[in-house]
């Protein structure tokens, strides 16, 4: 039987990926935030997944205003890194895991999450910056080290769905993956955050407190931090922290009780506070 | 509906009546993901932009780069990022203007640990101060 054996939550900047295709990762200001991965690294290939199950946003690539999705589940073959204005990432092609998508979406559809399905999707950074920092620079002509299934949520119009609602999604996905009969080593990434303000007069915001709190919360107390509320993310870690929901997806696809084996928090990357955390099933 | 988060200073949230008041707005600044609109802009962009059902102040906010008119009429960020990217300009010098800083104060800000939260979670702190 397919098993989660483990989540992961991390920044997703796009400078951050600016920084590794562009390799300036060693300079001052970049070192500090990719030290921070190193042990993640070294983690990632000792654990090995079969396949990411990988929480994101899209930031207005995949989906213009046209359309919204509140959570829309990757079922395609493989997803392009989409050009966002400046030419596509110099990423490999994301493939993913159709048989077991299809399962997801029909087991958690029936458990009343009224997923979209996306049979054509392209990926922007917010996907695979996390790849890219968790498995090290990997060029167009590579393969990811293993297969994606992305669920994009919409964060960028307000309302995002609350931390609670995703956090009971992160449950029924747990089901549903480990009901699928295939052995299959899966992880859930929770991406977004932490604390930044991108926009007006505010911008700038970073809130360490804050953000120390939420991870506190995420691995001790998920119940209550679950149940921050909107207003509190947007005062509190500003207008963008509140993509913190999307870790919520992740968590609730764990164990109640988990291991926290690697923090890693710093400020700045360009506007944002970085955050990333592992969590293991025990 | 009661929009608890009007009272944050210096914070527009891209909210559902946003989005509709700011749609072509946001549709003519995604369309700049693409270099085949971005040339059309550099070509013309009077008629580039009358291509979208924008609202006069909000074409004049485009021809202004007035970036935080922009959020203030339906324009989201992330949208509004990309007539930005098309000036040239990256998303944390973008930021350092809508907070009316130079990009060096705003760079030295953020690697200094960024704008604190004390003093800017209310309206009520900011009045006075500007």
């Amino acid at each position: 039987m397919a098993k989660i054996t483990a989540g992961v939550g991390c920044s997703h900047v796009p400078a951050i990926g600016v920084a590794m295709d562009t390799g300036i990762t060693e300079q001052p200001y970049w070192q500090p935030v990719f030290k921070g991965f190193e042990f993640s690294r070294e983690w990632m290939k000792a654990n090995k997944p079969d396949v990411i199950f990988l929480v994101y946003n899209d930031h207005c690539t995949a989906f213009d205003a046209s359309c919204i999705p509140t959570f829309a589940l990757g079922c395609a073959a493989e997803f392009q890194p989409a050009d966002e204005g400046w030419g596509p990432r110099p990423v490999p092609v994301v493939k993913g895991h159709q048989r077991l998508a299809s399962h997801i979406a029909q087991s958690v559809i029936l458990d009343e999450f009224d997923l979209t399905i996306m049979n054509e999707m392209e990926v922007d950074h917010g996907l695979t910056v996390p790849l890219s920092v968790m498995f090290g620079e990997h060029g167009p002509d590579d393969e990811w080290p293993c297969q994606v299934i992305p669920l994009a949520v919409n964060v960028v119009q307000y309302p995002a769905p609350l931390g609670r609602r995703c956090y009971a999604l992160g449950k029924a996905i747990r089901k549903a993956i480990e009901s699928y009969p295939e052995d299959l080593n899966v992880m859930v990434f929770g991406t977004g955050g932490m604390s930044h303000q991108l926009q007006h007069e505010r911008a700038g915001l970073i809130n360490p407190d804050f953000d120390k709190r939420f991870l506190d919360l995420l691995t001790q107390d998920p119940e209550a931090g679950a149940n921050i509320s909107h207003v509190e993310y947007l005062r509190e870690s500003g207008s963008e922290g509140i993509e913190m929901v999307m870790w919520y997806v992740m968590r609730g696809a764990l164990n109640d009780d988990v291991r926290e084996v690697h923090r890693h928090y710093h400020v700045p990357a360009s506007n944002t506070a970085v955050g990333h955390i592992i969590l293991e099933n025990v | 509906m009661a929009k608890e988060y009007e009272d944050i200073p210096g914070t527009f949230v891209f909210d559902a009546d946003r989005s509709r008041e700011g749609y072509w707005l946001n549709q003519f600044c995604i369309s700049l993901r693409l270099e085949k609109n971005r040339q059309q802009l550099r070509d013309d962009p009077e008629a580039y932009m009358a291509k979208f059902a924008m609202t006069e102040a909000q074409k004049q906010a485009v021809r202004d780069r007035d970036w935080n008119r922009l959020l203030e009429l339906g324009g989201n960020i992330y949208y509004t990022s990309k007539l930005a990217a098309f000036d040239g300009i990256t998303f944390q010098d973008l930021a350092a203007k809508m907070t009316g800083m130079s990009r060096e104060d705003y760079r030295d800000m953020m690697l200094h640990g960024g704008r604190s939260i004390e003093g800017n979670r209310y309206k009520s702190e900011w009045e006075g101060k500007k």
